[in-house]
């Protein structure tokens, strides 16, 4: 884990100033230093990572890849209804901290969870869950659109069916139907809903995956990156598409864009290595966030 | 422990950027300098009766006309170019209302200029012009203090500046009574204390500035607003 000891370096330092780069300009008295907090404590989150009801209510959580701690003690609520966005650079556990909500760790063999994640107050490691239900109430989609090689339609009605939540095809092409409304792909797909989901463009194929999660009814949906791998404009409708989701559904989305954080969510966490150092109001994140590291992260001072 | 910061705007990934706001800091400090001068200027020629001085602060304050449109320009640039966030957009963000400011101060310094070629080529006696002097120097010091607490960040100093403001207000009061008493002494006082009076008037409006350009600061270094609000909300503010 290479990265990881040149990281650490970095935040010792987090911000390294050369004397040969000040202007002659600049006025020789020391300017007054902002009183911030600049260390990480373990444990320690700065903001308000705490609500009231949440939706999710994860304390002390721990995750080790073998030996290797990727998650250091987080304690997060999630609020219902919310759109909350996991910042920080690449490394620092987000998409690690993402995965436990819905038990996407457990495919992983050295992955190890300790601490508590209660999904409605019920905890969601409990050996007598069922893992599919889970991932049926708490969705997920990924940064690469991944549809099946089947028909749109079979894409959306895989999950259903699965579930058992359709007995008639009439009830199956209703949830068809509202899901591909809700994901904004009605009026793309409902001329061809045979044809192979393949032949979609990328933007498409994501609204695609993400009819397929909310065809299932969830309460959560978890989005890693969805944006990444498409231009602009299929960005922008995926983003309105989140705004309209979070009237329905909880959602956390994991994005590498500080733009895309700043537009879609109601909170930003900011995680740096395996710490979750600062969770706030998305506009006093990108503002005035609280903590020295969160800044220097989102203004462009280290990555 | 963090390495202690000579500036909080060093290094950015992108460097580019980086020079890009110490840039935009340093034409903004350019441009309160020759503010600066203009003001100092202004009231000399005053004083002195200084004709040749005062058309010169005329004809210099299209450079400072210049730097209000070119600093402007430049911020949206890297508002457009890098989507600044927390203290960087705060900065960009103050730059664009202070350099108004500083353009403001450039006029009044050009209106007083103005009044030093009409009241020397009148001729007759100098009557207030030490309340010129005094209250001048008050609001210059108030101007150098407020860039300087830009160009440290420093809050508290600019909160200093703000205070100060209600000096400038009563020493003014002050100084228009007594050309009040003059003009009624003798009513051919009256065009002279007139001009005297605009002047005053124009030096306690760069004390106005100067406090708006301190209040920017605390935004840019407190992250909150205090335009507007009573001193002690600004107090507040500044001691978190």
């Amino acid at each position: 884990m290479s990265t990881i000891s040149s990281a650490i370096s970095s935040t010792m330092n987090p911000t390294v100033i050369k004397e040969s780069d000040m202007p002659e300009a600049d006025p020789k008295k020391t300017p007054i230093e902002r009183p911030a907090d600049t260390v990480i404590e373990e444990g320690k989150t700065v903001g308000v990572p705490l609500s009231d009801n949440p939706k999710f209510q994860l304390r002390n959580v721990e995750v080790f890849y073998g030996e290797t701690p990727a998650i250091k003690n987080i304690s997060l609520d999630i609020a219902r209804n919310e759109v909350i966005a996991f910042i920080g650079p690449s490394g620092c556990g987000k998409s690690t901290f993402l995965r436990c909500l819905n038990r996407m760790n457990d495919s992983i063999d050295s992955c190890r969870i300790k601490g508590s994640l209660q999904l409605d107050g019920q905890d969601i490691y409990d050996s007598k869950r069922d893992v599919v239900e889970l991932r049926a109430r708490v969705g997920m989609v990924f940064q690469k659109p991944n549809p099946f090689p089947k028909s749109i339609y079979d894409n959306v009605a895989y999950g259903p069916r699965i579930h058992g939540l359709a007995n008639r095809k009439s009830d199956l092409d209703d949830i068809v139907e509202n899901s591909l409304r809700k994901a904004g792909l009605w009026n793309e797909a409902k001329d061809r809903l045979d044809a192979m989901a393949t032949g979609m463009s990328g933007g498409q194929q994501q609204r695609l995956c993400i009819a397929r999660a909310i065809a299932v009814s969830p309460e959560v949906v978890l989005m890693d990156e969805p944006c990444s791998a498409l231009d602009p404009i299929a960005t922008a409708r995926i983003e309105e598409l989140i705004a309209e989701l979070s009237e329905s559904y909880t959602i956390v989305i994991v994005t590498h864009s500080m733009q895309q954080a700043a537009r879609v969510s109601n909170r930003t966490a900011y995680f740096h290595l395996g710490h979750l150092v600062e969770v706030n109001d998305t506009s006093k994140v990108f503002t005035m966030p609280e903590h020295e590291l969160t800044e220097s992260y989102i203004t462009g001072r280290f990555g | 422990m963090p390495a202690k910061k000579d500036d909080v705007y060093g290094d950015h990934i992108s460097n580019r950027f980086n020079d890009e706001l110490l840039a935009l800091k340093t034409r903004f400090l350019k441009m309160g300098g020759l503010v600066e001068t203009q003001i100092d200027s202004a009231v000399k020629a005053l004083i002195d009766g200084d004709g040749y001085l005062a058309e010169e602060i005329r004809a210099k304050d299209k450079m400072v006309d210049r730097m209000e449109m070119d600093i402007d320009e430049e911020a949206m640039l890297i508002i457009a170019r890098r989507q600044p966030t927390a203290r960087d957009l705060r900065l960009v963000i103050s730059v664009i209302r202070m350099v108004a400011d500083l353009e403001r101060v450039g006029d009044e310094a050009k209106k007083i200029a103005k009044f030093a070629i009409k009241l020397t080529e009148e001729g007759q006696a100098p009557q207030g012009y030490v309340e010129v002097r005094n209250i001048g120097a008050h609001v210059m010091g108030m101007l150098h203090d407020s860039l300087d607490a830009f160009a440290r960040l420093d809050s508290e100093q600019a909160l200093r500046v703000m205070k100060e403001d209600k000096r400038v207000d009563e020493e003014y009061q002050a100084a228009a009574r007594t050309l009040l008493t003059f003009m009624m002494e003798d009513p051919r006082n009256i065009p002279r204390c007139m001009s005297v009076m605009w002047v005053l008037r124009a030096l306690e409006r760069v004390g106005d500035h100067a406090c708006n350009i301190a209040e920017n600061v605390i935004f840019m270094v407190k992250g909150e607003d205090v335009r507007h609000t009573p001193m002690e909300e600004a107090e507040r503010v500044v001691g978190r």
